[in-house]
C-alpha cells in the first residue's frame, strides 16, 4: 500500500488549501471603514485596559514603543469573503499588555477611536492570538487601515480586528460590539464560516 | 463630499427588499443631534459588512442595514423616529 504523506515533499500548501470556506485570495489590501478615518497622532494616543471592578490600565504611545514588538507573518480573512496570505505585520502580544492586569473577567469589549467596537473571549485574546499592531509590510500602519495602531486578533474574521484601537474593556458578562449587534456571528471563526448570527 | 461614502440614496434598493415604500424619501430625527432630514440626505459608508448610514450634521450612526443570504437585520437606534410620506 502506498504511504502519501504531504509532509515529506516539502511543498507549499496550495493557496486554496490556505483558504476558509467561503473565501477568496486578494492580492491588495481592500480599505473597509464604517465610518469617517480617525486621525489619531501619536501624542495624543492612548490604549486604556479597563477591568470589572473599574481598575485603568494605561499606556502612553512612548510606553507601548517601549515594550517588546514582535514579527508577525499571518493570513488574514474578512467577513466580506477576501482572504490574504503572508500579511507581515510587527506589535505588542496582549499577552505583555494583560500580563499584570488582575481580573476575573471572560470577555472583552474591545473599543477604537471613532466609537466602533468589537466583542470576543478573553481567552482569544491571549496565548499569543492577538497584539496591538503598528506597523504593516515594515511602514507605519496608514490611518486607512487603523494606524497609528489596530488590533490583530487573525484567527477571528478581521472585523475583530479592530482599528483604530484605543482599549479593552474586560466584562463579566458578553457585550456585542458594532457588528455583531447587528447580525454578524458573535464569535466569528473562518474556518467554521461564523458569518451571519446562527451560522 | 468625501470619497468614502456616498448618499443616502445608496440605501434605496436594500430599503426596498425589506418596506412597501420608498423610505430614502422619509424624513428622519438623528437620535445624537436632532438632525432632521430626509434618508437621502445622510452618509453612506459601504466598503464595509454592512451599509452604515451617518448623521451629515454629528457623523452618529443613524441606520445600519446587513444584509445576509437570507436574511436582513435593520438597526435604527440611532433614529428617533421616520416620517414617511403617504397618498392621501
Amino acid at each position: 500500500m502506498a504511504i502519501v504523506s504531504p509532509g515529506f515533499t516539502g511543498r507549499r500548501r496550495s493557496p486554496d488549501a490556505q483558504l476558509p470556506p467561503g473565501q477568496y485570495l486578494a492580492e491588495d489590501f481592500p480599505v473597509l471603514t464604517a465610518g469617517p478615518t480617525p486621525r489619531v497622532t501619536t501624542d495624543r494616543w492612548e490604549f486604556t485596559v479597563s477591568t470589572e471592578v473599574g481598575q485603568r490600565y494605561n499606556w502612553s504611545w512612548q510606553q507601548l514603543m517601549e515594550l517588546p514588538a514582535e514579527k508577525i507573518t499571518t493570513d488574514i480573512h474578512c467577513v466580506t469573503k477576501w482572504s490574504k496570505l503572508g500579511t507581515r505585520w510587527k506589535g505588542v502580544s496582549l499577552d505583555v499588555l494583560l500580563e499584570d492586569v488582575e481580573t476575573a473577567a471572560d470577555y472583552a469589549l474591545v473599543q477604537s477611536y471613532g466609537g466602533y467596537t468589537t466583542n470576543l473571549p478573553l481567552e482569544d485574546l491571549l496565548d499569543g492570538q492577538a497584539w496591538v499592531a503598528y506597523r504593516y509590510d515594515d511602514d507605519d500602519l496608514t490611518p486607512e487601515h487603523g494606524g497609528p495602531a489596530r488590533l490583530l486578533v487573525p484567527h477571528l474574521y478581521f472585523w475583530k480586528s479592530a482599528k483604530w484601537v484605543r482599549g479593552i474593556q474586560l466584562l463579566l458578562e458578553d457585550e456585542p460590539g458594532f457588528w455583531e449587534s447587528a447580525g454578524y456571528h458573535d464569535y466569528g471563526d473562518p474556518w467554521r464560516e461564523q458569518r451571519y448570527q446562527g451560522d | 463630499m468625501s470619497d468614502d461614502h456616498v448618499d443616502g440614496n445608496a440605501l434605496a434598493g436594500d430599503l426596498r427588499e425589506i418596506f412597501a415604500v420608498d423610505l430614502t424619501a422619509a424624513t428622519g430625527r438623528c437620535a445624537g443631534c436632532g438632525y432632521q432630514g430626509s434618508v437621502a440626505t445622510l452618509r453612506v459608508y459601504r466598503n464595509a459588512p454592512g451599509l452604515v448610514a451617518r448623521c451629515p450634521h454629528c457623523e452618529e450612526v443613524v441606520l445600519r442595514l446587513v444584509r445576509g443570504r437570507d436574511r436582513a437585520w435593520l438597526d435604527l437606534r440611532g433614529t428617533v423616529s421616520l416620517e414617511i410620506p403617504l397618498p392621501s
